[in-house]
């Protein structure tokens, strides 16, 4: 099976006032097309710099990353937000809807950044698949947290991408929405074929998916599957 | 790795999307971009309009399509060149008179115009009754309607000017030739030219102008007319005015006021781009998350730039329009303001230029400013999305300077273009930009002196206030610098119309004179001093005048300096008649700056003489040069022993040459006096006898002279403080602005604060205090600014001491102290009103 993700040796260290701190020690794991993947561990072990550095978001100091058979190192950060908007889709804990966007102009944004002709059409598709086509003309503010996160489903499923990274997708949410954006998460995933890359620290989640790793103070401790 | 798929339309789609969230913000800019384009609009375009309509009613101005003048009767050579132009079609005698009106025992200095022919030959003679303006021709006299107001006189009342006394046919509302400013010293009187003779008036030292008015052949070139007749005139003191130079003169004097006004509209219109800038900076704050998810989703950094560019850009576009049609509103009032200072009616119109003019500068100076703030968009780390993310990359040091260049080039450009002069350009650009670095200097150096000297014991609320002045997105920077222009822009207008004032008004003192007398014969001299006297009145001061012209300068000839095109001679020197005094003495208003100052001459040898310094630079002389002035038929030469400096502005008569004592005593000679009259009344009835028995004798009533400078001052003032208080204007909308934009901050905090205990009146207190010590640094730096400014003024332009007024402090000061505080407060109300719980709920969502 190809590799959709491949981190070989990655560290990352940020400065913290006088301090370097070392945040990722040499992680090596790798994600194939159509996988679920579950990042978990306790706050502050680097889950979501590990998340941001896979979907190219910010620079690594040391390894290499393959997103979709491309070496992020060789990526600018233009060349790298190109790579994003054709195979990469994005679900965040606090959902990152656009506040000034209705919530099928936000579905639409990464079919409009590909040049897609019929993105409206496309877009209410999308929403009706995540059961929101009578709240298309909201803004965020006026839907709940739940419905944002559909939204932000729709919106990350919307470029058909390869791979999605979901940071927390259910961590603002009640545990019945939670279960039902997991159940959206998954159905999608399997219909579309991309691999699922979650950054949780909800340990039933993370037992859904097909592998996972736990991360402790920037290190891989276990991986499963 | 290519490029993502979205064009332009996309982005001009996002900015749209984001733009109608945004409405409040952006129209709060746009509203800053509107009133600035406004002020320049209505300026630029009304001054426009003047000069148009000045060159299209310049006929009308002159009432003929050229007139020849000379201050004597015209000579055969002149005489000639009239008859080879085909005679004059009508002409003119004036001169200044005092003019007595039996009925009433009124008297006024008038222009006495005696007309002949069918002048005006464009433009109308408005005359009520209409009839009037061909019966007067008869036998009577057209009298200035505002003088028949004034002095209460009706049609078939009497007028007498000198020996002739003449029914008032009618009231002259308007005659071609006649100015405004100067009829409001002396209005004038149309009588027939046959009557002038009879008058008695036309004697020696009376300043008579003999005008023959001219009809062109059609097609006749008028330019190609000054070119070839222009300097035979000259050789003979004669003048030829066209209606195309008439034209350009009035403009040129319009000119220089409607540019000083365009530069303190560009002031208004730099104000709101601050403003601009500022709320931009936090706009673009507020939109980091959505840029670095924008990123996230596939955006590159230059659409994610461009959206909020497209953005700017259209509210600048929007402003200007706005600006243009505001402009366009505007520019009505000014006919109102300015009253009879302007001389043509002017239309005022929307032309393509003015909004070509409010688009171009609403685009260009929000995106200029804009510029800066949104280079943070290209620096936003999608990274942002996940987590809060420490900004390490800082704007480009090569990015910031060449905005901040682009900016100082283009505020230069557009001011040469209105200035049309490299240096003036030069010093308003560096003069604004020096008081825009003070201003920044002192926000930031109050800011860091807070910090450092924080009072710790003081009680929670001012606590709270003063950090509010330095904490991050504080508005303190932004206000000062916008408070401060503004306050500056009207306490340094208002210093500089004191200072004028100042100079011309007369001391109040017994030894200043409030009254001149002109034109006093020399066999009548001693009669009119026992008259004087007679009244209990002193007379302070004597002058004898003697007129001469030049006849040699440094040896050389006038006639031959005319003919020398290379000569930089100026042409007042060669052709004027000059009034001359001789004295012993200097007086208040001169000081030398070169040579010696002679009292008395008796020996033999050039005569040593005085010239001021406007003298000395015109005809190119120095001290020791020759020069020898023709009066009346006799040369005397002369030698400059002394240049002084002479005061012109002071209301009284000061002279460009005089000649020591013991020389000019026995020449053919006029005087003048100067006296202090107590009050109105004693004024009125020795101006009564004086007219009465020496009608040749022209009155000035300095304090009533001072009165109109003083109307003049007041309207100009009108139009300039109405420019200054739009500075005021957009400093309001940059502060509603600021407030606007810090609103969500400001909301959030006090509902935490309120959580946490703080009552509503502790809140609205700490926004009070935080406004009013931005109002007062603002204003205060705004008036000390006014204050340095002036005195450089007073030093280099006016020549004067300055001793500020207290105006400014006390009243200025404090209004825009508290008009600040009042909006800030106003503006914050809503931070109060929502209950913590509801804000904190919101922020959760």
């Amino acid at each position: 099976m190809s590799k959709i993700l491949k981190v070989q040796n990655l560290s990352k260290t940020y400065r913290s006032g006088e301090h370097d701190l070392n945040v990722l020690n040499n992680v090596s794991f790798d994600v194939d097309k159509g996988q679920s993947f579950a990042i978990v561990g306790p706050s502050g072990s680097g889950k979501t710099t590990l998340l941001g550095l896979c979907a190219g978001l910010d620079t690594t100091d040391e390894g290499e990353i393959w997103l979709c058979n491309e070496n992020l190192m060789g990526l600018d950060e233009d060349g790298r937000a190109l790579l994003r908007n054709q195979n990469v889709g994005f679900v965040f804990q606090d959902f990152q809807l656009l506040p000034t966007l209705t919530a099928l102009e936000n579905v639409i944004v990464p079919l409009e950044l590909r040049g897609v002709k019929n993105a409206y059409e496309q877009g209410r598709e999308l929403l009706e698949k995540v059961g929101l086509l009578n709240r298309a003309g909201h803004y965020p503010s006026q839907l709940s947290g739940g419905e944002q996160q559909r939204v932000a489903l729709a919106r990350a499923f919307s470029n058909k991408p390869s791979i999605l990274f979901a940071d927390e997708p259910t961590g603002n949410l009640d545990d019945d929405t939670g279960t039902r954006i997991e159940e959206l998460l998954f159905e999608l995933n399997k219909e579309q074929g991309t691999a699922l890359v979650i950054v949780t620290h909800d340990l039933e989640l993370a037992k859904k998916t097909d592998k996972s790793i736990r991360l402790r103070s920037g290190k891989i401790e276990e991986t499963v599957g | 790795m290519g490029k993502n798929n979205a064009g332009f339309l996309w982005l001009l789609k996002m900015a749209w999307r984001d733009g109608k969230a945004s409405y409040g913000k952006l129209l709060l800019f746009v509203f800053s971009i509107t009133l600035g384009v406004a002020a320049v609009v209505s300026v630029h375009s009304f001054s426009r309009l003047l000069k148009e309509n000045i060159a299209l009613q310049s006929k009308s101005l002159l009432g003929a399509d050229y007139v020849i003048e000379s201050d004597k009767p015209v000579n055969d050579k002149v005489q000639g060149i009239m008859d080879s132009l085909g005679g004059s079609d009508a002409k003119e005698i004036n001169f200044l008179s005092m003019a007595a009106f039996p009925g009433n025992n009124g008297t006024k200095l008038m222009e006495v115009r005696g007309v002949e022919g069918g002048f005006p030959f464009y433009g109308d003679l408005e005359t009520d009754p209409s009839s009037a303006k061909n019966s007067y021709l008869d036998n009577g006299a057209l009298v200035d309607a505002t003088t028949m107001l004034q002095l209460n006189l009706k049609t078939g009342d009497s007028i007498k000017l000198g020996a002739v006394t003449l029914p008032i046919a009618g009231a002259l509302e308007n005659v071609p030739g006649s100015t405004s400013v100067f009829g409001a010293i002396a209005p004038p009187v149309l009588i027939p030219f046959q009557f002038i003779e009879n008058t008695g008036l036309v004697q020696t030292g009376s300043r008579i102008e003999y005008k023959y008015y001219f009809r062109a052949d059609e097609g006749q070139d008028m330019a190609l007319l000054s070119e070839k007749v222009e300097p035979v005139l000259d050789a003979e003191e004669a003048d030829l005015d066209t209606h195309l130079s008439e034209a350009r003169r009035l403009g040129r004097r319009y000119e220089n006021f409607g540019k000083f006004l365009n530069l303190v509209g560009f002031i208004a219109l730099l104000l709101g781009c601050v403003g601009i800038a500022s709320g931009m900076g936090i706009y673009v704050q507020m939109k980091i998350k959505s840029i670095a998810v924008l990123k996230c989703l596939g955006a590159s950094k230059k659409q994610s730039y461009l959206i909020f560019f497209v953005q700017i850009a259209c509210m600048g576009i929007i402003g200007g329009l706005l600006g243009t049609l505001i402009g366009y509103g505007l520019q009505q009032l000014f006919p109102v303001l300015l009253g009879d200072l302007i001389p043509v009616e002017v239309e005022i119109t929307l032309s393509l230029q003015s909004i070509v003019l409010g688009l171009s500068l609403g685009l260009a100076m929000s995106v200029l400013f804009a510029l800066y703030p949104l280079m943070k968009t290209l620096y936003v780390s999608p990274l942002q999305a996940l987590r809060v993310v420490q900004e390490t990359q800082t704007r480009s040091i090569r990015a910031t300077a060449l905005v901040g260049l682009g900016i100082i080039l283009f505020v230069f450009g557009f001011s040469y273009w209105l200035l049309d002069d490299l240096l003036r350009s030069l010093f308003f650009v560096g003069g604004l930009l020096v008081v825009f670095l003070i201003l920044t200097a002192v926000a930031r150096f109050f800011m860091a002196l807070l910090k450092r000297f924080f009072p710790y014991s003081w009680g929670f609320v001012p606590r709270q206030s003063l950090k509010n002045l330095f904490r991050p997105q504080n508005q303190t920077l932004v206000l000062v610098l916008s408070i401060g222009i503004g306050t500056f822009l009207i306490s340094t207008l208002y210093f500089t119309k004191d200072m004028l004032l100042e100079k011309a008004a007369i001391e109040d003192s017994a030894n200043s004179a409030n009254m001149i007398l002109m034109d006093i014969q020399s066999k009548q001299m001693e009669a009119v001093s026992n008259t004087i006297e007679a009244s209990g009145l002193p007379i302070i001061d004597k002058i004898p005048i003697v007129t001469m012209r030049v006849e040699t300068l440094n040896g050389r000839h006038v006639e031959d300096i005319r003919k020398d095109t290379t000569s930089q001679v100026g042409r007042w020197i060669l052709n004027h008649e000059f009034r001359v005094t001789y004295r012993d003495s200097l007086i208040g208003s001169e000081k030398v700056l070169e040579g010696e100052w002679v009292n008395n001459f008796n020996s033999e040898g050039d005569i040593p003489i005085s010239v001021s310094s406007d003298f000395a630079n015109m005809a190119k002389v120095n001290i020791g040069d020759p020069v020898s002035f023709n009066v009346q038929g006799r040369i005397m030469n002369t030698a400059v022993q002394s240049i002084r400096e002479v005061d012109w502005s002071r209301l009284q008569p000061n002279f460009s040459v005089v000649f020591p004592a013991g020389v000019l005593e026995n020449a053919p000679q006029f005087g003048v006096m100067t006296l202090r009259t107590p009050d109105d009344d004693t004024s009125a009835t020795l101006q009564q006898t004086l007219v009465r028995d020496y009608p040749n004798v022209s009155i000035l009533d300095l304090k009533r002279i001072l009165s109109l400078l003083e109307d003049i001052l007041a309207k100009i003032g009108w139009i300039i403080n109405f420019m200054a208080f739009f500075s005021i204007f957009v400093g309001v909308a940059v502060l509603m602005g600021a407030i606007y934009s810090s609103k969500h901050q400001r909301v959030k905090q006090g509902a935490l604060l309120r959580t946490l205990g703080a009552k509503t009146s502790q809140i609205l207190k700490m926004i009070a205090i935080e406004y009013t010590v931005l109002g007062f640094l603002g204003a205060f730096m705004g008036v000390v600014l006014a204050v340095l400014g002036s005195t450089l003024l007073a030093w280099m332009l006016f020549e004067t001491t300055f001793v500020p007024s207290a105006i400014p402090f006390i009243v200025i000061l404090p209004a825009i102290t508290f008009l600040v505080f009042a909006l800030g407060v106003g503006n914050s109300i809503g931070i109060v009103r929502n209950s913590p719980l509801s804000v904190l709920k919101k922020e959760k969502e």
